[in-house]
């Protein structure tokens, strides 16, 4: 089938990158790259697909990692089954926000900033509350191993990544060719036709905000086990939120593919300005810059450089 | 198939539509005329659950059906369309009419083919694989049209889906329209393309200020000095007149 052409490569190239390039620079980078394009996914697939802009995407992102390193270091659970805990929380937090706000009709940029209200209070509250270690955040105690998501070696990270990558570009595939994507699609462009036409405009919004705080709060416990540490400030913060909107609109809002565009770019900028120097800051520069010539030249994404045929024309 | 009893729809002091009551008998192709600003489409908002009625209920197939949500009236099989055509700008006519048609099915293929036989019914085959944004009014019109008819409804409730058509345009879509009842829908529709409304409609409700003020067969209503006076007070009345030689 020509349709699972363009997934295959993709898969075969990411399967073959950390085989290939085995410096520890080259391995960090490849996860990088695959950790923004899952959350940025995240954001995509409600903000892209269902037209449900959010500017606190962090909510989600911070409660999955918050619950499974909670779990892991309060309860002695181990975090894959955290994983598991973290994506349910991520659902419930992103049906009870799509709840309250749908249901009192907010809508545009009242529902982005009821997003961003809830990612502010939660990291007021971990920030405010000793159970959750505080400010100071929490840290994971260092046991590597396989069975604790904890790779000895960082290529274990990779695949992991991979795989929560893959899985949130086969979500968006799946929208593109369902008939839920279709609704979402429908709701996007017009919610009265949409309600008109029978669509239930408040469950698919529950439902794909429930979806996309899952996959965020995935991505979240990831974070927090790549990088053994988390506090309020990085996981709740506006910086978060940000991040996996602008991942998705540079590459391409609404498209299966931009996400991962999108990654790429932010990860090349962020890395290479790192390496070159170490004027903090820099990197956030060149991205804006980068936003603004990709806004006025390419309105639709990078995604529009590759002319890949399941751009958003498809359904 | 549809009964409307003292329904009323009241927007700060006005009353949009004022306790009117009206049927539509099954297999028929029923008018709703009136005045701009009458409140013909707050009428069929008030029915299809757009806009919750003040007072009076609505009863289709049966069921009363009165502040039911839009989503669950549609899936009864009452569904209207929009005065001021509302596509899914960005999505093809294929993807606009298909979302009607994933009413009843959760399947791609049979959506995909629903909307083809409905584009073919409404004579927009052809541009299938446009772009709604790009579709001028008369094809925005026929794709009001066809989501509506993808969902199999037993009732259409059309708002002036004639209005900013040419006379040829016109003349094309008046057996579209005749199709879909014979094909069994019921048809309600908003108009005043007089003449649209004379050649297709059986029985044909007048509102005025809210109130139907009239209701008969439509040569007869042409006549009625109620209905005249009606129009005439808000200087329509070219518009009955042209609509003879149009
Ligand atoms: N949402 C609303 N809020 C306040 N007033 C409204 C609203 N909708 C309609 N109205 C008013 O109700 C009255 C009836 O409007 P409506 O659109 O139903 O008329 P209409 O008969 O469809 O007219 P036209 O032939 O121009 O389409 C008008 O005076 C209009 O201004
Ligand atoms: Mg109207």
């Amino acid at each position: 089938m020509s349709a699972w052409r363009v997934p295959v490569a993709l898969l075969a190239v990411a399967l073959a990158y950390p085989l290939v390039f085995r410096t520890n620079f080259a391995i960090n980078f490849g996860v990088l790259v695959l950790f923004f394009a899952v959350i940025g996914q995240a954001w995509n697939i409600a903000g892209g697909f269902a037209g449900q802009l959010s500017f606190g995407h962090a909510v989600f992102f911070g409660t999955g990692a918050y619950c499974s390193t909670i779990l892991h270091v309060k309860l002695g659970i181990n975090p894959w089954l955290g994983l598991w805990a973290s994506a349910a929380a991520g659902a419930l937090v992103g049906a009870f926000i799509a709840a309250l706000s749908f249901r009192f009709g907010l809508k545009g940029s009242y529902f982005a900033l009821i997003t961003l209200a809830f990612a502010e209070a939660f990291r007021i509250l971990t920030n405010a509350v000793e159970f959750t270690g505080g400010g100071l955040g929490l840290l994971i105690p260092l046991k590597r191993s396989a069975a604790n998501f904890q790779f000895p070696e960082r290529i274990g990270f990779y695949y992991t990544i991979l795989a929560l990558a893959a899985l949130s570009i086969a979500i968006a595939l799946w929208l593109k060719r369902s008939r839920f994507g279709a609704r979402l699609a429908a709701i996007r462009e017009n919610e009265d036709a949409a309600r008109a036409l029978g669509i239930d405009t408040f469950r698919e919004k529950v439902k794909i905000m429930a979806l996309s705080g899952a996959l965020c709060a995935a991505g979240g416990t990831f974070y927090a086990q790549y990088f053994l540490y988390i506090d309020p400030v990085v996981v709740f913060g506006a910086d978060k939120s940000v991040e996996m909107l602008l991942v998705s609109m540079i590459g391409g809002t609404g498209t299966v593919y931009g996400p991962l565009i999108g990654a790429f770019l932010l990860t090349l900028v962020g890395e290479g300005t790192r390496a070159l120097t170490n004027a903090q800051g820099l990197s956030l520069i060149i991205y804006g810059g980068l936003l603004i010539v990709i806004i006025a030249f390419l309105p639709n994404g990078l995604i529009d450089l590759f002319k890949l045929r399941w751009g958003r024309r498809r359904a | 198939m549809l009964e409307v009893e003292g329904l009323s729809k009241i927007y700060g002091g006005l009353r949009a539509v004022d306790r009117a009551s009206l049927r539509v008998a099954e297999g028929a192709i029923a008018g709703l005329i009136g005045p701009n600003g009458a409140g013909k489409t707050t009428l069929f908002a008030a029915i299809t659950g757009f806009a919750l009625p003040d007072e009076g209920r609505v009863r289709f197939a049966g069921v009363d059906i009165t502040g039911r949500a839009p989503h669950r009236i549609c899936a009864q099989g009452m569904v209207r369309t929009f005065q001021i055509t509302q596509p899914f700008a960005q999505l093809s006519v294929r993807e606009n009419i298909m979302v009607g048609a994933y009413l009843h099915t959760p399947d791609r293929d049979e959506a995909a083919a629903r909307a083809e036989a409905v584009a073919r019914q409404v004579g927009m085959a052809a541009l299938l694989d446009r772009t709604a944004a790009g579709l001028t009014v008369a094809g925005r019109k026929r794709l009001e049209l066809a989501r509506a008819l993808a969902t199999r409804p037993k009732l259409l409730l059309l708002d002036e889906v004639m209005a900013g058509l040419n006379p040829s345009e016109i003349d094309e879509i008046i057996p579209v329209i005749r199709g879909i009842r014979d094909a069994g829908v019921t048809v309600f529709l908003i108009e005043h393309v007089m003449r649209a409304v004379m050649s297709l409609a059986e029985n044909v409700h007048v509102l005025s200020y809210g109130k139907i003020i009239a209701e008969g067969a439509p040569r007869v209503l042409a006549a009625d000095p109620v209905v005249i006076e009606a129009y005439l007070g808000h200087g329509a009345a070219q518009r009955l007149a042209g609509a003879a030689h149009a």
